[in-house]
């Protein structure tokens, strides 16, 4: 089965402590570290399981720029045989749509069963996946947390609403997009990463990619980001401050008067 | 003087059959069974990875003097080390005794060299009261393991048959062996009394002389036939036990002197990725680490086939006593288990699965749940190794990308922040903010200091050590040292990187610090956190000399730079213990410097727990340790903080903020909160300066 998973390369929520700019629209990005978002990792996880059980290949694509490279490189590592850039001036500012439209461009450079996202992004949106799959014209589940892999029709799992599961018959191709959960990622280290260091990877402009550069870019998106910024505090919420352990008698103390503690 | 009774090189069975025939058959086909297997029981040392054992010759006879002839890890287990003890004794001196005979049966006049004169008089007086105390030894040795069957010796039905039958066994084949002897000897005097000759002297209360007297009243055919037939029986024993040696636990009767010769002298350390490969070559390596068996090397399976399976180690192991699913014991058990099955004494090799996980003789929680404290290499009396094993099996998972989840984040946090919080870099000296009355430097381009603190990351970051890095501070300011930290430029010093098989991120932390402590251009470094002082002193090359700060408030101490004052009067009234890291203690001695330094301080009062110095009880370990969840059914921490309240005391004094980590996070889940406190030697030292 020839298998293409979506990644994206993300600022790493639980490495970095993230602040906005000056500015007010975006977040402090001066010594922040990325890595790849975490919704991906399953899904190539899960991309690299399948391939070693009916056989096929997994190719890994990304939106970006030069440093998007490692992100491909790291899911190289943990097995992906091949990587894709798609890269171009004329994609910097894109929206959901703008994006889908690039992926979907790519998709059809290719020959692949079965496409895969992330369920969403740490910093994005949760629409690509399914944009992709209606642009494609493909069947598409989102949040999938279980994959029967078999040739022409596949079983799928689904988390829906209360922890329920259910199970989907899905044609191929169609699109996945994957729910954290499903697997155990397998660990990267750096000696991963130094062997597929030398691995070519390919990069496709919108030329390559035959796309109109009007379609994508800042310019043809029609969401655009206005504002940024941490909520005010509403009526209820109360941030406790002081150090751990002040917090933590705090906390007890209002747990307490609340009776959730006895 | 015509020989009393007809020796077994010229007696006639049935009035026609030489028994020289059997003196000569049993002893061939003896040796070349023995060799036949031997060679077998080599196969897989050939076929496995290269172990550089061949350095430092005086040393490893001092081992094998000390460990190995001299039994010094055997009182440690009284009962069992002095039945021991006695046992190996008699085997070496009877093993002269029992090659002679083995000759004596094909030419009867036949000596030991050396053993015709007063040596001889006085060897064969020993050697009856060797056979003597054999006898008893391995008696009650298969009473206590067969009807006793103390704890030590269990085996869960999982892993199959335990070894009490094969203990049991071992023991009356030696009994039968030394009866044999004895009674061969004793037929032979009583003969010769009977006689009237000049009987050989046999010693009094010996066995032979027991077995003397019985004989005395029995007619000479009987004696003959006594003396033959026990000739036989102990020939047959002795080589049925030469070939039966190599087929089970009783190996180590061959193989614990080679063991022991090329045991580790080096503690504090891990061995390399693969002997032979220099640290820039190891990209080139196609796989890191222990996957299948004959990725071991060749010592770790001398290791497995010398476990005596005396379960030593498994009695100290920190993660067995909680239950964790790890004993050392079975490792070395299973391994020699797997060698047998995969290189058996006949038919082919049978081709090798991978060794963790499902279809493989280690579970992946095994595996992981060792802290590599080192409390079962210590105790081995035969030298085997594990934290070198171990570690060599987490390379093998983490090669194969299989770590535990709750490890992965911590150990991309320290590839790209340097410690293992995710917390930045730049936040990392913020700890000096707080403290007051004393000067920490950041050593830079235009700093400079004499000595360098290396924090490490858990006193740089967590909240409560960062208490550890202050006092440590204080210290080495009221000492007078000239001092400062790296910040944001050292990382974690990689100590558990190391030991948890992550073997190029290790090399990568080693690298920038090394860096980072060259350009400091430092003449010293300190540090309060043994792990880091491990990693520094015994793993880091190319940098200057690290001091425990318990060793610089020794010294201090001594030389009048630091004056302590006396306990408070709430001070006066509490018990101190002190617990011995693990990276201070057994891997690398420190013992002494701590307890001088909590002495130092006027009118406390300190008491020792049981289990201490090099028997220190890890606290769960360090590092990553502290990310990984065990299954287990109780914690270290708990266990330990029971044997501080056992031994009376109410605070117990540590010297490693990891301890001091599992410490308090014990006293709490013991509900001990209020009864039992734990504080960090440094804390402790940093409040009675009176400078």
């Amino acid at each position: 089965m020839e298998i293409l998973v979506c990644v994206k390369r993300v600022p790493d929520t639980s490495e970095n402590e993230i602040e906005i700019n000056s500015d007010g629209n975006d977040i402090e990005r001066d010594d922040l570290v990325y890595s790849v978002n975490e919704w991906d990792n399953y899904a190539v996880e899960e991309a690299i399981q399948i391939v070693d059980k009916v056989g096929g290949s997994v190719t890994v694509v990304t939106v970006g720029d030069d440093e998007s490279e490692e992100v491909l490189r790291r899911e190289m590592a943990m097995g992906a045989n091949n990587g894709l850039l798609l890269t171009d001036d004329a994609f910097e500012g894109s929206d959901g749509k703008g994006i889908a439209t690039i992926l979907k461009a790519a998709v059809e450079k290719g020959k692949y069963d079965l496409i895969m996202t992330g369920a969403q992004a740490d910093e994005g949106a949760a629409q690509v996946g399914g944009m992709l799959a209606a642009m494609l014209d493909y069947p598409y589940a989102s949040l999938v947390n279980m994959i029967e892999p078999a040739e022409g029709k596949m079983k799928v799992g689904r988390e829906i609403e209360g922890g329920n599961q259910e199970i989907n018959e899905i044609e191929l191709p169609c699109v996945l997009s994957i729910q954290t959960g499903i697997n155990e990622p397998r660990y990267v280290g750096i000696r991963g990463i130094r062997k597929v260091a030398s691995v070519e990877i390919p990069e496709l402009s919108a030329s390559d990619l035959g796309l109109d550069a009007g379609a994508v870019g800042e310019g043809a998106a029609k969401v655009k980001r206005v504002d940024y910024f941490v909520p005010d505090m509403g009526d209820g919420a109360e941030m406790l401050e002081g150090s751990t352990e002040e917090i933590i008698a705090k906390l007890i103390d209002y747990l307490k008067a609340k009776g959730g503690l006895k | 003087m015509e020989p009393v009774l007809i020796s077994p090189a010229s007696f006639q069975l049935f009035g026609f059959i030489p028994t020289v025939i059997f003196s000569v058959l049993l002893p061939l086909v003896g040796v070349g069974l023995f060799t036949y297997i031997m060679a077998k029981r080599i196969a897989p040392l050939v076929k496995a990875n290269p172990d550089f054992r061949f350095d430092r010759p005086k040393e490893r006879i001092l081992n094998v003097l000390k460990i190995w002839l001299g039994q010094y890890r055997h009182p440690r287990y009284m009962m069992a080390g002095v039945l021991h003890i006695i046992i190996f004794f008699g085997f070496l001196i009877l093993s002269v005794r029992s090659t002679e005979l083995v000759i004596k049966g094909i030419s009867e006049g036949f000596v030991m060299p050396g053993l015709g004169g007063t040596l001889g008089d006085i060897y064969y007086f020993f050697k009856d009261y060797a056979a003597t105390a054999v006898f008893f030894a391995v008696i009650i040795a298969a009473v206590r393991r067969g009807i006793f069957r103390p704890d030590r010796y269990h085996y869960p039905a999982s892993y199959g048959h335990d070894h009490t039958n094969e203990a049991v066994f071992v023991c009356l084949i030696i009994a039968t062996l030394m009866v044999s002897e004895s009674l061969f000897e004793a037929a032979l005097v009583a003969a010769e009394i009977q006689a009237g000759h000049e009987a050989t002297f046999l010693a009094p209360g010996t066995l032979a002389w027991f077995f003397k007297n019985v004989l005395l009243d029995n007619s000479t055919e009987s004696l003959q036939t006594y003396h033959i037939v026990s000739y036989y029986v102990h020939d047959f024993t002795f080589f049925f036990f030469l070939c039966f040696l190599p087929l089970g636990k009783h190996f180590h009767v061959i193989t614990s002197l080679f063991n022991v010769y090329f045991m580790r002298l080096d503690r504090g350390n891990v061995r390399p990725v693969r002997y032979g490969v220099k640290d820039e070559e190891l990209d080139d390596l196609e796989t890191f680490g222990v996957k299948k068996f004959s990725d071991f090397t060749w010592k770790d399976i001398l290791d497995f086939y010398t476990c005596a399976d005396c379960g030593r180690c498994a009695d100290q192991c920190p993660a067995n006593t909680v239950k964790r699913p790890l004993s050392p014991r079975f490792i070395s058990i299973k391994g020699r288990d797997y060698a047998f099955s995969h290189f058996p004494l006949m038919g082919n090799f049978v081709p090798q699965e991978l060794l963790v996980g499902e279809g493989g003789i280690y579970s992946e929680d095994e595996i992981w749940s060792c802290t590599t404290c080192g409390a079962c290499e210590q105790e081995c009396p035969l030298g085997i190794e594990y934290i070198n094993k171990i570690v060599d099996l987490r390379r093998g998972l983490v090669d194969e990308g299989n770590v535990p989840q709750s490890l992965q984040k911590p150990l991309s946090s320290l590839e790209k922040r340097g410690n293992p919080y995710g917390k930045m870099e730049k936040k990392r000296a913020d700890w000096t903010k707080e403290l007051e009355g004393c000067e920490v430097k950041i050593l830079d381009k235009k700093t400079e200091a004499q000595t360098l603190y290396f924090v490490d990351s858990i006193s740089s970051f967590d909240e409560r050590m960062q208490n550890v890095a202050r006092a440590t501070s204080k210290i080495l300011c009221a000492v007078g040292e000239d001092f400062g930290i790296l910040g944001k430029e050292e990382k974690d010093s990689g100590n558990e990187v190391k030991r948890f098989g992550e073997e190029m991120l290790y090399q990568s932390l080693k690298a920038h610090n090394i860096s980072a402590i060259q350009k400091s251009g430092v003449k010293k470094i300190v540090t309060a956190d043994p792990h880091a002082y491990n990693s520094l002193k015994n793993e880091y090359t190319d940098i200057p000399p690290v001091e425990h700060i318990s060793e610089v408030v020794t010294k201090a101490v001594a030389s009048g730079k630091l004056k302590l004052k006396g306990v408070t009067e709430e001070e006066a009234g509490k018990i101190y213990t002190y617990h011995d890291p693990c990276y201070l203690g057994r891997h690398n001695g420190l013992y002494d410097p701590p307890r001088d330094a909590i002495d130092a301080i006027p009118g406390i009062r300190r008491v020792e727990m049981h289990k201490s110095r090099d028997r220190s009880f890890c606290c769960s370990g360090g590092g990553l340790m502290l990310f990984y969840e065990p299954e287990e059914e109780e914690r270290m921490g708990v266990v330990r903080v029971k044997h501080a309240q056992k031994a009376g005391a109410n605070v117990i004094v540590t010297a490693c903020p990891f301890c001091l980590v599992n410490m308090e996070d014990a006293i709490k889940v013991a509900g001990l909160e209020g009864k039992m406190e734990a504080i960090d030697l440094g804390e402790l030292i940093a409040a009675h300066i009176d400078n």
